[in-house]
């Protein structure tokens, strides 16, 4: 008797084994997960065929939440759009008022103040630490950690939220920004709490990894989970954490600069593995980055106006021409592509949404894996349908 | 524009790559917008792997995939002409009028990962809106296009030969019709309404001519 057992084949087998007949020995179960399911994050569905757990086939279909944006940008004027855009990832409203609104300044030329600017870059990051915040929490209570480290997370979120509430009167719709700056300015009452709220998250970020960086199940679950390799996810335009996560150091904040980024000191991270551990470690470093370039922004923050003077709100016309402007939203690169013929609407309104483009190797990552697993790799992609769909 | 070269440079070394390609230098009146490479349809998948493969370009990352709809239109130009008015040759202006016939366009815009640069825009047209809207694949050279292709095959109808999986992403399968081209009309969701009144009578005769009373 041998005391070695054959460790199971690591890739595995996508074709049913067959008999002598050429008849297969298992059978195949399509199963449809979702619309409505826990797990799917809104909805969305996947058609999974399954061989007993293995996953053998996966096709995501969208849709459901499908009300064509770009039609509406087109039938609507340019600022008319923006509170449109809100509603596109309906966590991040901030950073998609601020794709927008780069977009559209670049097509018709504005400038923007130095303050705007500044309190465009606060209210990114505060965006990005409550986005990555709260994708951990679900996709950790995807894992099956019910209710309690999303309570943090949303604990957490609530303050940042309040922010937001305080400055634009909404907590999640923000409609916060402009051509040519932004809206209201921000009192020193409210940057003084911003600054405490923000000095006080890393103690956060301490007690959340605490329980979760080395915890035994997640590290079980994570690792080794959902590979996508350096040359897939380039090639199939992966964008944000997905991709830095398979170890691509390209982060729009330092590649194009938009904004002010270059002014502060930060890091990339970048993973190594590409697997949802790298993912989520990845979107832990870089909320202690995002914590780093706000206390500089707290810092160096200057008096000043914050809306461009030559910007006109009623009656805007941007001259004809065609403008991609894109930013490095929390889930990747947000881009407006607008075509202008010189009338008050867009005559093209184009979103390139990141989390829809980075559900493209969805498959990839799900083949042979169990169908649990295909949950948590749904949850590391972190999708808001709102967005998808559009 | 980032790149290292010129937009007319890429078009030069294009030229000398593919003879046999129809390439065009679209302009842009933004000025911070970019310029952009229009190749025709027959050399497209060529011209993309080139954009993709060379060692100067690496254009390794295709962000964006955006169809655009450009309905048959009347253009007008003004052009003088030398006409006898009274017996008097005078010098008239006329108005003159030619029709841009209709096209599907796709636009993809390119950028380098690994060299950090972009973006190059390449633009794709149809031959027309109704029978002749192919258009060939790049989802085998960019695995990002596929969703994004799929997207443009739904509301615009263009068909990417090569796709591997073309079929409709955003509308439900049996959907007729392409919502995002700009003669598109929208079906006529009318609700009931039991004591309908203004735009809603009007549409509510439409809908039931025999029972509804002004």
């Amino acid at each position: 008797m041998s005391a070695v057992t054959a460790m199971p084949p690591k890739n595995y087998e996508v074709k049913p084994k067959l008999d002598d007949h050429g008849q297969g020995m298992c059978e195949l179960l399509e199963v449809s997960m979702g619309p409505h399911h826990p797990s799917t994050h809104g909805v969305f569905r996947m058609d999974v065929v399954l061989d007993g757990e293995k996953v053998v086939k996966l096709k995501p279909v969208f849709g459901y939440l499908h009300r064509n944006h770009e039609k509406i940008g087109e039938n609507i004027s340019y600022l008319g759009m923006m509170p449109y855009t809100d509603r596109l990832d309906y966590f991040c409203s901030m950073t998609n008022n601020w794709a927008y609104a780069l977009t559209v300044e670049k097509l018709a030329g504005l400038a923007v103040p130095e303050r705007a600017e500044y309190i465009r870059v606060i209210m990114a990051e505060l965006t990005r630490l409550q986005n990555h915040t709260c994708l951990i929490g679900f996709f950790v209570q995807d894992m099956g950690a019910l209710g309690t480290p999303m309570m943090y997370a949303f604990r957490e979120r609530e303050k940042i939220l309040d922010l937001f509430e305080s400055v634009s009167g909404a907590r999640m719709m923000c409609n916060y920004m402009r051509f040519g700056g932004v809206r209201v300015d921000v009192n020193d009452a409210w940057l003084a709490q911003a600054h405490k709220v923000v000095n006080e998250y890393g103690l956060f970020l301490d007690e959340f990894e605490a329980f979760l960086t080395a915890n035994e199940i997640l590290l079980a679950r994570t690792q080794g989970v959902g590979v996508i390799p350096k040359a897939l996810a380039v090639s199939a335009s992966l964008t944000g954490p997905m991709l830095r996560a398979s170890g691509v150091n390209y982060d729009l904040r330092k590649v194009d600069k938009y904004g002010i980024y270059s002014r502060f000191d930060f890091k990339v991270p970048v993973g190594d593995h590409g697997d949802i551990y790298d993912r989520y470690m990845v979107r832990v470093l870089e909320m202690r980055e995002s914590i780093k370039i706000l206390q500089q922004a707290f810092r160096d923050i200057p008096a000043g106006p914050v809306m461009d003077p030559k910007s006109k709100l009623r009656g805007f016309r941007p001259k004809a021409g065609e403008v991609y402007g894109r930013v490095e939203s929390p889930k990747g690169e947000l881009g407006f592509y607008l075509i202008s013929d010189g009338t008050p609407n867009p005559y093209r309104f184009r979103i390139r949404p990141p989390s829809f483009i980075n559900l493209t190797v969805l498959e990839d990552m799900c083949l042979g894996h169990n169908i649990s697993d295909a949950v948590v790799i749904l949850g590391s992609v972190d999708i808001v349908l709102g967005e998808v769909d559009r | 524009m980032f790149t290292v070269e010129t937009l007319e440079q890429i078009k030069a070394r294009l030229e000398t790559a593919f003879p046999a390609a129809r390439l065009e230098l679209v302009p842009n009146e933004c000025p911070a917008g970019d310029r952009s490479l229009l190749v025709d349809a027959a050399s497209g998948f060529a011209v993309a792997t080139f954009l993709r493969d060379d060692a100067a370009l690496k254009l390794d990352f295709c962000s964006n995939v955006t169809g655009i709809d450009w309905p048959e239109k009347e253009l007008t130009e003004k052009i003088k002409v030398r006409q006898v008015v009274d017996g008097v040759e005078k010098e008239v202006e006329e108005v003159k009028k030619t029709v841009r016939p209709g096209f599907l366009e796709v636009v993809y815009h390119l950028y380098s990962m690994e060299l950090k640069h972009g973006p190059v825009v390449l633009r794709l047209r149809t031959q027309d809106r109704t029978s002749g809207t192919h258009l060939p694949s790049l989802t085998p050279l960019w695995r990002g296009a596929e969703f994004q292709e799929r997207e443009v095959y739904d509301l615009y109808g263009v068909l990417f030969d090569g796709h591997p999986d073309l079929r409709r992403i955003l509308m439900w399968d049996g959907f007729a019709g392409f919502p995002m081209r700009r003669d598109y009309i929208a079906p006529d969701d009318f609700e009931y309404e039991p004591t309908p009144h203004d735009e809603v009578l009007a549409e509510a005769k439409k809908h039931y001519p025999a029972e509804v009373k002004p």
